[in-house]
Parts: C-alpha cells; structure tokens; sequence
C-alpha cells in the first residue's frame, strides 16, 4: 500500500504583526489552500488545526475555531498541540486518517497572533512545569538555548560570526520575492554585526522574530486526486514526528538539565538527527536525493546545524555549505527558498505548514522569484518544544 | 537569609548541592527530582533515592543574556545582564543548567565550575548558580 498522499491545494495568510484574530489568518490559509486545490469546503470530511496557547480557549480548539469560522459542515475535526510542531502533527493526524481509509479530503490549518517581545510561559505560579521553572529560576529564554549552541559551533568547529550573516543574507535574498514573508528587504553583514547582542554570541539579527500567520494545505487520497485528473500530485512522502530516545543528552528547551547517561548509553543518533533519519527511512530517500529543504532558522547558527542533522554534511562541516554558496538558490541543494524564519518570524502552528506549503509550490514549479531549478523531492525540518520532532518530505 | 527560590531543588549547607535523585534499580539520575518513576525506558523502577550531585562540573556552553526574561523571572530596575551555562556532570553523565556567578566572561567549553548558593537576581529568594573554578 502507498504511503503517498496528495497535496491538492496549499495557501497561506502573510506573515506580519498584523494583531488580528488568529481565525482571520486561519480562514485565509484555509480558503486559498481549498481555491488552489479547486475543491469546496463542504466537501472536506475532515479537519486538523495546529493549536495556538496564544489565544484562549479558542486557541486550544483551534481546529474547530476556524470550522466555525469556515462554517459548519459536520466535518470530523481534531486539533494537534506539539508547540512549534503543531503544524507537523496535523498534518500526520489528516494524512493517517486518508491512509487508514477513513476519509479522502482533509484540510490542515494553522494560524497564530503573536505577542511582541520574547515567548514566555503561562502565568500563575507552576514549580512542576519545566517551561515555567526555566524562566523563573534561571531567565532561560529561548536564545539563551540557541546561544548554548551556537558557542558550541563556534568553539569546537570554528564557526563566526560572518558565517551566520551570510546565513541571515542568504534568507534575506531568498526571501526578497515571497509575497507571504514578513521581510523583505536585504540586509548587510555591517547590519548584521552592529545589531544588539542578545544572548551571547547571539545579535538581534541573528535571531527570529515572533510573528503573526497562517497556513493551509488540503490533502487527499492519491486516488481522490486522480478522479479530480490530477494524475502527478505533490505528495507527502513521510512525516515524521519521533519522540528524543533516552538517554537524551543535548540540553533542549526547556530543560534544566538532560537525562542521564549513568545507566545507559546515549542513542548512537541525536534527537535532531533521528527526526531527518525517520523520514528518510519512511520515504525510502535518503540526503542525496534532496533539491531543497525548508529548515527551522529559529537563529542563523542553528540553520547550520539543521545542515548536519539532514545530513548535507558531516558534522562540524555545515560552515563550508554557507560559505561555498551550496545552500543558496542555484547552489548544490538550496535551504530555505522561502527566506526561512529569517523572513517570515514564527507563527508557531502555521510555521511547520507553512514549511510545507513552500515546498509544495516548489515542487510544482511555482515559487516565483525563487524557484530551485527541477525540484523532485524537498523535506521540512522542524523540532518541538518537550520533545517532539517534525519533519515532512514530499516528492513529486 | 532569603529562602530557597523553589523547594526540593538545592540544598543550603555551607557547601550546597543540588538534589536529585537517583533510580536504585538502574543507577539512573534525575534532576530535578522524579519521584514517583525512573525515566529510563528499560527501567519500571519506582524506588528513587534522594542524592546530591557532584557541586563540580565542565562547562558545556554558556551564555550571557543582555535582554531581561519576561516574569516570572524575576523583574529588575535596572536591568543587568546575566549569565547561563549548561554544565556537564562526569559522574552523573548529564547536563545542568544555572546561572553563572564570578568572573565567567572568558569561560570557554570545558572549563570548570563549582556550585554555589546565592540571591536570585532580585535578592528575594535563593538559587543555584556556577562559578569558575580560579
């Protein structure tokens, strides 16, 4: 039996600090998505959103928010919470229902309104909630993580700091014609390097931004796509949304401390790595077969690292793909087409579809302005707050 | 003296320690404390004991923060900058983050630090924090 599913239609809201309902968002992603896909909504059976903590009750329903929004059908709903791989787990909810038979169309929606400033947890007093302890007793925002890992790039692979410019220009240009992304104007290493210093060896620039959004992709059965005529979709080939193996022993947000490798020896591969590892292995691919990836530039630093984690390189050799130009549209295998978080900031439960929404359109040759040239297969990488991974590979 | 920020996490002897525990099925370590379940999946023990952790470790990254944390970290007026690092524990075999005290603006991977009890940044309450080894 194939695992493949299609993606008919996939739309988006643009990315901004619009500070609008986080529906409004969700209902433009939905209805472009199901215009694209040329299908109607009441002939959706099945609906997953991505969950918002951002925006009250409705939020925590979200999936059923923007039902209502859409107007109700009496589709079959659910909504996936997974922080910022919300969208990912929607989409392996909507994509195992179409496996298993119990439906052909689904309609995967997420969509955020952000606040400014850093992300910080729920209020109230919680001694027994990592996300709240983290900030409470140590400020342990989340740069201060991403600065833990880029020191480390830094010190033990000699990463600098003009290499994560080049990272921040790279996105910035590829980002320069998407008309969802929320930048769009080029930025200079002089920029880059006299922007404040956050969180040490962090800038501003360096760092994403939070960001309002939304993003929609409409699934279906292969064989659905074909009585529509559509014999040659994008498919999802693999979604892959693994839990960390223990002894995990990289400090994650929000952790305090990692598990312990006392008694057990840690997993011959990172939780990082074995979210790529998953979905190559479902999909039957592997690193060689990729034309481009969409990965979580949640800081440029960190965008190297998702370099080695999907195995374009061996680990410590992510600066040379930046510097060599592999990575920038026209190299070896373009990341980031989209302009990456560096562009967009993270609407967190649109952020994993919206990942997948730009790989859909360059697999069908649409992403104007920043199309990689013949795009057959591109994966989606992304990782959870508390352990979840996200990853999605499509092929064509 | 100011109390503990939080209970059950460190204790305030003249040398302090953190508290954790450790599963005395599998040799497992847990901080902060599981009280209930060891969290090695080959491992259903339920019989956790309290122990301290080495007050020694190695730094494995670190950073300082020049941007305030939003609450509950605590809010000051004015605003200094702080730092974190991700120590490694040898016999514990695990990373535990706190915040830095004394001269760490040079500290490099690998470096030592020990642990110490004092004021949280708003001097209210007590917490954990590593120092450098001089």
């Amino acid at each position: 039996m194939s695992k493949d599913v299609a993606v008919l239609g996939a739309g988006m809201h643009p990315w901004g600090k619009w500070g609008r309902n986080f529906v409004e968002y969700g209902v433009h992603a939905a209805r472009a998505a199901l215009a694209d896909a040329g299908v109607d909504w009441q002939d959706v059976q099945f609906i997953a959103g991505g969950e918002t903590v951002r925006n009250g009750y409705a939020g925590y329903v979200a999936g059923s928010s923007i039902a209502q929004a859409l107007g109700w059908s009496g589709a079959r709903v659910a909504t996936a919470y997974a922080a910022c791989a919300s969208g990912a787990s929607a989409i392996d909810i909507a994509r195992a229902r179409i496996l298993a038979g119990l439906c052909d169309v689904a309609l995967v929606v997420g969509a955020d309104t952000t606040p400014k400033g850093f992300l910080a947890p729920s209020g109230g007093t919680r001694t027994q909630d990592p996300d709240w302890l983290r900030f409470f007793l140590l400020g342990a925002t989340n740069p201060t993580y991403f600065a833990f890992y880029a020191r480390r790039r830094m010190e033990l692979y000699g990463s600098t700091e003009k290499d994560w410019a080049a990272v921040k220009i790279k996105n910035a240009r590829h980002g320069l014609s998407n008309p969802n992304a929320r930048y769009r104007k080029e930025v200079t290493e002089e920029e880059i390097l006299a922007s404040a210093m956050v969180s040490e060896p962090l800038r501003l620039l360096n760092i994403c931004t939070t960001s309002d959004g939304g993003a929609a992709v409409l699934l279906t059965s292969l064989e659905y796509a074909r009585k529509k005529g559509i014999s040659d979709p994008v498919k999802v080939s693999a979604v892959s949304t693994v839990t960390p193996r223990f002894p995990k022993t990289v400090i994650d947000l929000p952790d305090i401390a990692t598990d312990s490798a006392a008694a057990a020896a840690p997993p011959e591969l990172t939780f990082r790595d074995s979210i790529a590892a998953a979905a190559y292995e479902e999909a039957g691919l592997g690193p060689e077969d990729l034309d481009l990836a969409e990965v979580y530039d949640l800081s440029t630093a960190l965008e190297l690292d998702w370099y080695e984690n999907i195995g374009l390189c061996k680990e410590g050799e992510a600066e040379r793909l930046i510097r060599d130009g592999d990575t920038t549209l026209g190299g070896r295998i373009p990341v980031n087409p989209s302009g990456g978080l560096a562009c967009f900031g993270e609407a967190v439960p649109a952020q994993a579809i919206a990942q997948v929404c730009e790989v859909t359109w360059q697999l069908q040759g649409r992403a104007q302005g920043r199309q990689v040239e013949d795009a057959n297969v591109g994966l989606t990488i992304n990782q959870g707050l508390f352990g979840h991974g996200s990853s999605v590979i499509l092929t064509k | 003296m100011p109390a503990p920020a939080v209970e059950g996490f460190f204790t305030t002897d003249p040398e302090p320690a953190l508290l954790g525990t450790r599963c005395s099925d599998c040799g497992t370590y847990h901080f902060p404390a599981e009280t209930f379940f060891c969290r090695n999946p080959a491992c259903s023990g339920t019989t956790l004991e309290q122990v301290t952790l080495s007050s020694r470790g190695t730094v494995w990254s670190w950073t300082m923060n020049r941007y305030a944390a939003p609450p509950p970290f605590p809010q000051t007026e004015p605003f200094e900058p702080y730092g974190v690092a991700a120590v490694e524990l040898a016999e514990e075999r695990m990373i535990v983050l706190g915040m830095l005290t004394g001269d760490f603006e040079t500290l490099k991977i690998g470096d030592e630090v020990e642990l110490l009890v004092e004021p949280h940044v708003d001097g209210e309450t007590l917490i954990w924090k590593w120092k450098p080894v001089a």
